[in-house]
């Protein structure tokens, strides 16, 4: 039974991660009507945002936390007002397309330096309370011991997926987000700017991404590749849930995410795939994903 | 909103002229190989790429389908296709004939759950289902996982064509080629191809006209992944292994690279586009990581600026379809 919860968990990690990163794909894919597969990329830049903070400026986790979703949703904004805007009214592929270009690109350039291993990031050790060493170590719940880093990442993601809804669904600015996804011509002559708007979103989804590299960091090592296989999984949770609504990316991405860890324990064989096979079983039954309205 | 490829111009009898000369010019140079001391291995490679790109840009230049999964037809085929070299032992045209059937088989299944989504989603359905493929031909034993299946008996094509000597092997390959090609050619300009263009415009218009436009985009991906999966079976015989590199996600992305640069929607385009990439990848072969750096650039630099395409450009210049 340890075996199971442990994995439970482990899938519980995983589905914070895709329920970030897909979440980041639906609020970019409703402003921009873009897919960004530069995503994956963009995750890793967080998690080498967070090293190079702590072994080049000594700046810590708890910061990094802070300090690379809001560098990397800078960068992920340059890239918007460059190159991302001039595709507005062209075909939807283009975007896939040139976001992978950039994927090829920031990929490439992290590999020419750090190869393809990884680089340990340490848990962070403080602050000290009651005990407890910062996020270190773990504690006994009688059926199965919980390394507490592992805990704050499902209950930190989870936080933060449901400000991100309640953002973007019970706020002022939310509504003009709202607004403007259906309509940007009406909610500009309402003389809300749109454009910034666009922009400032796409910063947002790509902080989301930067942010999931950085709680990974000290679970994963932080690796030139790390997004690039991950990316393609969450396009398929993206398929399955459907881009339409924000609490449907938020839990379809955490069900994944335990239904893979389910995986891992009762059929190891399959962990790799279950979410793509289940993909396939969701286009046969239900062809517009489960949350998804007809496109 | 404007489609992938946005200027095609109608298909005229003067226009399919200007095809047939430019494609007699490229079968004459492509004949001519032999004789100008050019390494055979680097035409034979790019031949087999071209033909795949060319596969590929039926489905998204004239179906507007782009599939991110190409790779997979072309990974498949050669795992069959070498399987039943080397561990079967049978002639080459038969290991060619059991690679197409099973790049066939692979597309029925996958065209058939893909076409149930457009435009983005089918984009990353196919790439999600050739990652799912990716997985199953890592574990599965017959590909032999990260070794892949290596030294594979080139053998004599039909007994007699003795497929071990290059200059032979290269008349084979360009003759796949060229057959490929010219079926492709000929989908393109049928009826069948122009319903397929009308669904790309228009979808829904071409519903409304009595199109089971479904079975029109299943029958144009099977053709596709069909085609693809000839050039990986040939491919085999080139580079006589088969490898997880070919079903990798990377390959789908230079597939699409390729067709990008040379045109997507032009007869011609992807044929220059494998050309130009493979002849990159083999002149910066020493730069390492630096060539993806590359190629996500052009990537970008065609998406932004020169999105016709090398022969999209010229046809455009002197407007003619090619």
């Amino acid at each position: 039974m340890q075996a199971l919860y442990a994995q439970l968990l482990v899938g519980l990690i995983n589905g914070s991660f895709y329920a970030l990163l897909s979440l980041g794909l639906a609020v970019i894919f409703g402003m921009l009507n873009i897919i960004n597969f530069a995503h994956g990329a963009l995750y890793m830049m967080g998690a080498f945002c967070a090293y190079f903070l702590l072994h080049l400026t000594g700046i810590g986790y708890w910061w990094a936390l802070i300090i690379a979703p809001i560098v990397v949703g800078i960068f992920g904004m340059i890239l918007e007002r460059t190159m991302l805007q001039w595709l507005a009214g062209l075909d939807h592929l283009y975007g896939l397309l040139l976001t992978f270009g950039i994927a090829l690109i920031v990929q490439g350039v992290f590999q020419n330096y750090f190869g393809s291993s990884g680089l340990p990031y340490a848990i962070p050790d403080y602050p000290e309370v009651g005990g407890f060493r910062g996020l270190q170590g773990g504690m006994n719940l009688g059926f199965m011991f919980l390394p507490i880093y592992r805990g704050w990442v499902v209950v930190f993601s989870l936080v933060v997926c449901l400000a991100t809804w309640f953002l973007i669904e019970k706020t002022r600015l939310g509504a003009n987000l709202r607004a403007a996804t259906e309509n940007p011509t009406l909610v500009r002559a309402f003389g809300i700017n749109v454009p910034r708007m666009i922009t400032l979103t796409y910063g947002l989804g790509v902080g989301l991404a930067a942010l999931a590299g950085v709680l990974s960091a000290p679970i994963n090592q932080v690796r030139p590749l790390m997004g690039a296989d991950l990316i393609i999984v969450v396009f398929a949770v993206v398929v399955i849930g459907g881009m339409g609504s924000i609490m449907g990316s938020i839990i379809t991405g955490f069900a994944l995410g335990v239904i893979e860890g389910l995986t891992k324990y009762f059929y190891p064989e399959a962990s790799n795939t279950v979410v793509f096979v289940l993909m396939v079983l969701v286009l046969l039954v239900k062809p517009t994903g489960l949350t998804g309205r007809a496109a | 909103m404007s489609t992938l490829t946005d200027d095609t111009l109608p298909v005229t009898p003067q226009a399919m002229r200007d095809e047939m000369i430019v494609f007699a010019g490229m079968a004459v140079l492509l004949g001519l190989v032999p004789l100008t001391g050019i390494y055979p291995f680097f035409v034979m490679q790019a031949l087999c790429f071209a033909l795949l790109a060319c596969a590929f840009n039926l489905l998204v230049g004239y179906g507007g389908l782009l599939s991110f999964g190409h790779a997979m037809f072309l990974g498949t085929a050669g795992y069959c296709s070498a399987h039943a070299l080397k561990v079967w032992g049978v002639t080459p045209e038969v290991g060619i004939l059991v690679g197409v059937a099973g790049a066939a088989a692979l597309s029925v299944v996958t065209g058939f759950i893909s076409i149930r989504r457009q435009g983005i989603y089918f984009s990353m359905i196919t790439l999600a289902l050739s990652q799912l493929l990716y997985f199953i031909y890592l574990q599965a034993p017959f590909t032999h996982g990260e070794d892949g299946i290596q030294g594979i008996p080139q053998g004599y094509l039909f007994g007699i064509f003795n497929l071990s000597k290059p200059t032979v092997l290269y008349y084979v390959v360009l003759a796949g080629f060229l057959g490929g090609f010219l079926l492709i050619f000929r989908t393109i300009n049928s009826p069948f191809g122009e319903v397929l263009k009308s669904i790309r415009e228009n979808e829904q218009r071409a519903i409304s006209l009595g199109y089971k436009t479904d079975n029109y985009k299943l029958l144009a991906f099977i053709l596709s992944g069909t085609i693809a999966g000839f050039a990986g079976s040939l491919k085999v015989f080139v580079a006589q292994n088969a490898s997880l590199t070919d079903v990798h996600w990377t390959m789908s992305g230079e597939i699409v690279l390729m067709t990008l640069v040379g045109g997507l929607g032009t007869v011609f385009g992807p044929v220059v586009g494998a050309f130009v990439i493979i002849a990159m990848q083999q002149y910066l072969a020493g730069f390492g990581q630096w060539v993806t750096v590359i190629q996500g650039v052009i990537f970008v630099a065609c998406v932004l600026t020169f999105r016709r395409g090398i022969i999209g450009e010229i046809a455009h210049y002197f407007r003619r379809s090619l």
